[in-house]
């Protein structure tokens, strides 16, 4: 394999487990995917089928049990280093969650930059207001604290945030799903001008099939903690799915009936057995 | 403040602080503070006026700061020396040839003794508070952020100091240091961390999973950093509020320490020392003893209503502040 094909993911066989004993709970069984540089990868899936656990193992919040991660060839460790903080970073899902409450928005963007030793005062501060102009904040929004911003602004800032490293890889833990149907459009094209501006790879993890078949090029479609099937985009759009599952899931998302609703239930019910 | 439009609209705040009272508040005030200091102050501003909209804390806040301008100011109030003997002078009412509050039994003027007394309250208040919260704090965050064994040790021996009756295990130790107000002030002090360390243990348990700590870890933030510039200033308001509502008990166990003989000395001015000496007088001459009583009762109310307006002022889960 050359270095241009090295993948800028790859996982493989990746399982995870909260917990111990008989409380044991397995959220990721063994889980492989591969992320090419450049792409948007969609993890797709039910509430609890282990899709942001897989991002959460992938920057070590999890507690990782089996497989193997490897970040553009270099194997991942039990601990992360700063090199990998500046080559991974994360949005999270819930940005009223994500922001220190007690600090200012300037605290919050440059504290990367003081951890890493990045620039003097002067340097920190152009390169906060430059963070803030990429995500189209104004350099009034520098020192507020959250509570002054609203979710869709709250979001831009943890953005801001993920790129102060200048990361080549972005994992997205449902970026918009706390946001305001109007606010979620706005947030998914300003990721996806970023990406082209900082030429990122993104892992992009949501529920929403709309916001998925959007952003994506390729997606995988989870489901208690398994992988049920890897699609292209436009698989998804031509609504040809391999699986029963995947099958239901783009039903489902194409809006709610009874009858939908119990095939669904009743193939939960199979699953269960 | 929901639409992005109109943050843009907010009038650009000059650079330099403007000097006039009004442009002074808009400064305060300003939605967009063009400054980290700024920032803070518009912050500080907010808390003040929350907590000032509370009478009964600004009361409490009053009276602290009476405390503090009289022990400030204390030579030039007291009218007499406050170890100067009188023998012929002894147990003078209240008012009698210039003595204000009277005399005690060594014909002391109990109002230059009072007024002298509010100093070493204050030093004693002063000292516990710089100590036992900052260890508490510490012992708290620690403990809570790292969880497992360290916390099990931390936690135990938390455990074993709180398991004491306060006065008990300050008699203790100052029986074990000798008698004496810094030995006094070293046993409060020892005493009282226990609950800071407890408080700031829980609330570490509900901030040290928040998304914003597990964003700075992934920011390659060390430990020392994430407790100390993330998690310490979440605890930070909940202890000054159980430390303002402690300072009571504080002074109350100073003057117990004091009436016990093992606080302050005679013949330093030491309020509950000074009630010890006038319980002997305590049904005819009733003066000697009140007139102390009456400004521990002053300040402990004081401090206890001004912790009553700061949690609500600070409260963390208010959401504003």
């Amino acid at each position: 394999m050359t270095a241009a094909d090295t993948p800028a993911i790859a996982v493989k066989d990746l399982s995870v487990v909260f917990g111990q004993g008989r409380e044991a709970f397995q959220a990721v069984r063994g889980v492989s995917f591969q992320v090419r540089e450049g792409e948007t990868y969609g993890l797709v899936g039910e509430s609890g089928s282990g899709k942001s656990t897989v991002l959460r193992a992938i920057t070590g919040l999890a507690p990782v049990t089996g497989g193997r991660m490897e970040i553009f060839g270099q194997p991942l460790g039990h601990d992360r280093d700063a090199a990998f903080c500046r080559t991974v970073q994360m949005v999270f899902q819930d940005p009223y969650a994500s922001l220190h409450p007690r600090r200012t928005i300037d605290a919050t963007l440059s504290e990367p930059l003081i951890i890493h030793g990045i620039g003097d005062r002067q340097e920190r501060a152009e390169r906060v207001l430059k963070a803030l102009a990429d995500v189209g904040l104004g350099p009034e929004f520098r020192f507020r604290y959250p509570h002054q911003l609203s979710g869709g602004q709250r979001q831009r800032v943890a953005i801001a945030r993920a790129l102060m490293l200048e990361p080549k890889i972005v994992l997205l833990d449902e970026p918009t799903s706390a946001l305001d149907v109007s606010i979620q459009a706005e947030v998914l094209n300003l990721l996806k001008r970023l990406k082209d501006e900082h030429g990122l790879t993104y892992v992009l993890v949501s529920h929403n099939l709309a916001v998925i078949a959007h952003m994506c090029e390729r997606l995988a479609v989870m489901q208690h903690g398994r992988f049920v099937e890897e699609m292209t985009v436009e698989q998804l759009r031509a609504g040809t799915p391999r699986e029963e599952y995947t099958r239901n899931l783009l039903d489902a998302a194409r809006g709610y009936d009874r009858e939908k609703a119990a095939r669904f239930a009743a193939m939960e019910a199979l699953e269960e057995e | 403040m929901t639409k992005k439009g109109n943050d843009r609209s907010v009038p650009p705040v000059p650079e330099e602080a403007p000097s006039g009272a009004g442009g002074l508040r808009a400064w305060l005030e300003s939605d967009a503070p063009t400054s980290a200091f700024q920032a803070r102050c518009v912050r500080a501003w907010l808390t003040w006026l929350k907590f000032s909209s509370n009478p009964l804390a600004v009361t409490g806040l009053l009276i602290i700061v009476a405390l503090v301008l009289v022990a400030v100011f204390a030579p030039l109030l007291m009218t007499h020396d406050p170890l100067a003997q009188n023998l012929s002078d002894r147990l003078l009412p209240p008012g009698e040839k210039g003595h204000l509050l009277g005399t005690d039994g060594l014909g002391r003027d109990i109002y230059s003794r009072v007024i002298a007394g509010s100093r070493i309250t204050l030093y004693i208040v002063g000292l516990v508070t710089i100590t036992a919260p900052l260890f508490g704090l510490l012992v708290g965050t620690v403990s809570g952020y790292f969880g497992g064994w360290v916390d099990i040790v931390l936690m135990r021996i938390t455990d074993i100091i709180l398991a004491f009756p306060k006065l008990i295990l300050a008699l203790a130790f100052v029986a074990a240091l000798g008698p004496g107000i810094g030995n006094a002030i070293l046993a409060i002090a020892i005493t009282s961390w226990p609950p800071y360390a407890r408080i700031a243990r829980a609330e570490t348990l509900t901030v040290r999973n928040a998304d914003y700590i597990m964003a700075s870890r992934l920011q390659g933030a060390s430990d020392a950093r994430i407790v100390l510039a993330h998690i310490v200033p979440m605890c930070v308001s909940s202890v000054i509020v159980r430390v303002t509502l402690d300072m009571a008990g504080i002074i109350l166990t100073a003057a117990g320490l004091g009436f016990l003989g093992l606080g302050a000395q005679p013949p330093t001015p030491e309020w509950g020392a000074m009630i010890a000496e006038g319980r002997k007088f305590l049904l005819d001459q009733w003066w000697v003893a009140t007139m102390p009583g009456i400004a521990i009762f002053l300040v402990s109310l004081g401090f206890n209503l001004l912790g009553d307006g700061l949690r609500d002022a600070l409260d963390p889960r208010s959401g504003q502040a």
